[in-house]
């Protein structure tokens, strides 16, 4: 509860700090204030499960957990905007209150107790997503993207609200407990209308996470914004949303699995078939990097279609394992893409990485070991987080899914590994990048989290 | 505790290399390989063959999930342990003659790829025998990418998708078996043994294996990355795809296969056995037409391991005592033989048979050398090949034996191929590349020397080494049977 309140206040602070001459102090304040946040988090910790907002937000350590990987991420993610000082267009005072304020959301979608508080959630999460979308208001790309984003984002909260209505309708209660309640009575009190509420509440969420077949919108609104805020997207949104999903189906219908887990399983199926299929094809990274996000997706829904009592761990552990990865691999491509841009607009080809080792070492390793962890390979904290989501699906008995799972995973070693081959191997010349002191911190720290979860996973239980 | 020091000093090594080896960096190697091969003798003469499971270690990895981090040494494992920690010296002093660039790279490379290979022949838990089945991976891919030939990046991009779609099916196996397991679950691969999995369950696991397996050996018809990779990749990468890599799979046959899915092999053994005789006629059929000398050692490579393969399938004492000494011999062969090959090609430019020739006019010692390492491939009485084959043989044919009798081909046709690339490299008309062909360097003997009296060795008195795994081979084969 408490970073909810602290960001929420601290967010109206950064606004007004933004009246300052000075733009300087804006990231160090966004920091400080991510840092207050990420302590302030674990006062609740040990405390067992609280309620809190008359019974409308739990907490318990998991969700302070989900809730560290979001501000960590975030803190990671705005120690790269260097302050956006080499942006004369931007508003750095309200891009930082805005990302302050999604953070908000993101929170309530995690410990959400009452379905409004959900909703709400994830309306705060995605009108920020819909404003830092389009902020680079000169380029008709990034205009194009956060009005698609927009339109069909409405276009599923309407839908997710009709859900939500007809599960009040058919069950008299907004709170999760209660629908469990409602759903564990057994099936002469359950109605139609509690199954079409809780599918169009699915599909409303499973659009925010980029699941196929409500995935369109995430290629161009990926490829679209600025990449600093596509790194947000793909991980601070897909980790809320998935920990939402997760409360959903775990806490209230985890009773009713036989009907439900056909339908996960088909979308889960399908993810991952659009996912790695379609990033084979791309030319751009930063396109494949969004198909990446919807194969990553793919991987996740395993887990919840297996939903066993270690599902929460997995998705927590996976989403932490893709996040930091993501984040240094969007950190290198940003770097990239502004030495090779062309015209003025940033390149984020692929043959932008080629020769990239040869100046710049630590930035081919850095991409080197984040690339490794998506794809999954041993050693890294990547591989642990589809072990887990594997290990789930096989504890459920869901063999094929595991099957299908793994031959896409050898797909996502290609489109991964081209990368690659191009910083070390291809011909041609980056000159030496001179990367910010804070910059590389970020880079060093996200690469050294992915290996010393690789080696030692059992090191991420102990924290919990 | 002797098998975590067998891990740690290449890893160590590696970083030391890497990070202060400069200009030093081949010697920095050369020591770090050299004080593995101490350790590694002295684990071998405080071994006990009957004694099992020695010298090991065990860690939580993930507690509450029963994932351990243990590895220790029986016979089997120390044979092949003594088979990478022999040869990974010699690789590196092979590397003398040749500069290559970014050397501490390419050193480190090297031993933590030996460090892998120790980790994939002791592991005693299922998931870290995944990881360093993988990790192996990672180091030979890089130097193969990074100093191979022309085709270098398609070709190795082949290789590194294709076995690592081949170990995730045993990743999935082996996550399956994990749930198998009674209690709170635990990967260790003693109790994978003891699951008594339903028949028709055990032909998934078999499949799930096999193809791992299959592919990194590789067996007919997963061998397609083989030659190519082989061709292109720098000799020492070569040497250890070849020399140790290769053993990968038959060892994991040989531990993991064959004990815990013993019903499999009634319905699917054939079927594995035939692949692997095919794959015996078909290398070396191919490799009778080879021009290139690299190509043509890379096929007859791919024939010899098909007969590994067979003798393991065969699940005879015969023939799994052969496999494990014929992954001896053969490591030894082809590593001299491609270390040969890489001797012409740095001092003609070539290795296309057509333009070579009289070559041993200038040099005697060469010649005697590939001579020797020549005849021991094709397995002739007294030298090393010849024990492993005998014995695979007589397990394929006690198997079936028409099946003997095709897979007894190979000792003809690899007499074929070998002499004939012995006769068009070394004989006939002096041509003008072998004109100022100069013998053997110091190096360059400190190489072959140990080789050649490794052939005698296993050649004359094998006892030394099927002493040291035939009980655990032994105990192997009644836990199958029984």
């Amino acid at each position: 509860m408490y970073p909810i309140v602290l960001l929420s206040v601290l967010g109206i602070v950064l606004l007004f700090l933004g009246f300052l001459k000075s733009k300087n102090i804006l990231l160090p304040a966004t920091l400080l204030f991510l840092a207050l946040a990420l302590g302030s988090n674990f006062i609740d910790w040990n405390q067992g499960p609280l309620l809190y907002f008359y019974g409308m937000f739990s907490v318990t350590n998991l969700t302070l957990a989900f809730n560290a990987i979001v501000l960590v991420s975030a803190f990671m993610i705005a120690a790269m905007t260097r302050g956006f000082q080499d942006d004369e267009e931007a508003q750095p005072a309200e891009y930082f209150a805005i990302m302050t304020f999604s953070l908000v959301g993101a929170f309530m979608m995690i410990g959400y107790e009452h379905l409004i508080m959900l909703f709400v959630g994830v309306e705060i999460l995605s009108v920020a997503m819909y404003i830092l979308t389009g902020s680079e208001k000169r380029n008709t790309l990034s205009n194009e993207a956060s009005l698609k984003y927009f339109l069909m984002g409405s276009f599923a909260t309407g839908i997710m609200i009709f859900g939500i209505a007809l599960l009040y309708g058919a069950t008299g209660t907004f709170t999760l407990t209660g629908i469990r309640g409602f759903v564990s009575a057994g099936p002469a009190a359950q109605s139609y209308i509690m199954y079409g509420g809780l599918l169009l509440l699915l599909i409303g969420m499973l659009f925010k996470v980029s699941a196929a077949p409500f995935h369109f919108w995430t290629p161009d609104v990926y490829d679209g914004a600025p990449s600093i805020f596509t790194t947000f997207m793909s991980t601070i949104v897909k980790t809320a949303g998935f920990a939402a999903i997760f409360r959903l189906m775990a806490h209230s219908f985890s009773g009713i699995y036989d009907f439900w887990w056909v339908t996960l399983a088909a979308i889960t199926v399908l993810t991952l078939f659009v996912g790695n299929i379609v990033a084979v094809y791309q030319n751009s990274f930063k396109r494949m990097m969004a198909y990446s996000s919807i194969s990553h997706a793919g991987y996740l829904l395993i887990a919840l279609t297996a939903l066993t009592e270690q599902t929460e761990r997995s998705i927590l552990f996976y989403s932490m394992a893709y996040s930091v990865a993501t984040i240094s691999a969007f950190g290198v491509l940003m770097l990239i893409a502004k030495e090779k841009s062309l015209d003025g607009r940033p390149n984020e080809s692929y043959d932008a990485f080629n020769g990239l080792a040869k100046q710049n070492p630590l930035l081919a390793f850095v991409l080197t070991v984040s690339m490794l962890s998506l794809a999954g390979i041993p050693l890294t904290a990547g591989f642990w987080g589809k072990f887990f989501v594997f290990s789930s699906a096989a504890d459920r008995g869901l063999m094929w899914m595991l099957v299908v799972a793994v031959l896409m995973s050898a797909v996502g070693i290609y489109y991964y590994f081209r990368v690659v081959i191009a910083s070390y191997m291809k011909e041609g010349n980056t000159a030496k990048i001179r990367v910010a002191p804070f910059y590389q911190i970020v880079l060093v720290a996200a690469t050294v989290i992915t290996i010393l979860f690789g080696l030692a996973p059992g090191f991420f239980e102990q924290l919990l | 505790m002797f098998t975590l020091l067998l891990i740690l000093i290449p890893v160590l090594t590696g970083i030391l290399t890497l990070s202060f080896g400069g200009r030093n960096a081949r010697l920095l190697a050369l020591l770090g390989a050299v004080a593995e091969l101490a350790v590694a003798l002295v684990v071998w003469m405080q071994f006990d063959p009957v004694g099992g499971q020695q010298f090991g270690f065990k860690y939580d990895w993930i507690k509450s999930a029963g994932v351990t981090l243990g590895a220790s040494i029986d016979g089997i494992s120390m044979l092949l342990v003594l088979l990478t920690t022999f040869l990974t010296p010699l690789i590196v002093l092979s590397t003398f003659g040749h500069e290559y660039r970014n050397a501490p790279t390419f050193y480190s490379l090297i031993l933590f790829m030996e460090a892998a290979l120790v980790g994939v022949f002791t592991a005693t838990d299922a998931f870290l025998f995944y990881l360093f089945f993988e990790a192996a991976l990672i180091p030979v891919y890089f130097l193969s990418a990074l100093w191979g030939g022309e085709n270098r990046l398609k070709v190795t991009f082949k290789f590194f998708i294709y076995t690592i779609f081949g170990s995730l099916f045993m990743l999935v196996a082996f996550v399956y078996l994990y749930f198998q397991t009674p209690g709170t679950h635990t990967s260790e691969i003693a109790a994978f043994y003891n699951l008594q999995l339903d028949p028709a369950v055990q032909g998934w696991v078999f499949w799930g294996l096999f193809i791992a397996f299959a592919i990194k050996m590789p067996i007919f018809p997963f061998h397609t990355w083989q030659p190519d990779t082989y061709t292109e990749s720098p000799t020492p990468a070569t040497m250890l795809l070849a020399g140790i890599m290769l053993k990968m799979g038959v060892y994991g046959l040989i531990r993991l296969l064959l004990p815990i899915a013993p019903m499999a092999l009634e319905d699917w053994g054939a079927v594995a056995i035939v692949l692997s005789v095919i794959g015996i006629v078909y290398g070396s059929i191919i490799a009778i037409k080879q021009r290139d000398m690299k190509r043509l050692v890379a096929y007859s490579s791919f024939a010899h391991v098909g007969l590994m393969s067979a003798g393991v399938f065969s699940t005879t004492l015969n023939g799994l005592q052969g496999a494990l000494i014929q992954m001896l011999a053969h490591g030894i062969n082809v590593v001299g033989m491609f270390f040969i090959v890489e001797i012409i090609f740095s001092r003609t430019r070539t290795r296309n048979l057509d333009q070579l020739g009289g070559i041993t006019k200038n040099t005697p010692q060469l010649t005697v050398y590939f001579m020797i390492l020549l005849l021991g491939s094709v397995a002739l009485p007294l030298t090393n090949a010849f024990v492993g084959e005998f014995l695979l043989l007589a397990g394929v044919y006690q198997y079936n034996g028409w099946l003997g009798a095709v897979a007894g081909l190979t000792i003809i046709l690899g007499a074929v191929y070998m002499l004939r690339l012995f006769q068009r490299s070394m004989f006939g008309p002096r041509t003008e590349v072998a004109e100022h062909f100069a013998d053997l360097s110091l190096s360059e003997r400190a190489v072959l020397i140990p080789l050649v009296a490794m052939v005698f060795w296993i050649g004359i008195y094998p006892s030394t080494f099927l002493s040291l795994t035939e009980p655990t081979v032994s105990q192997l084969l009644r836990f199958i049977n029984g």
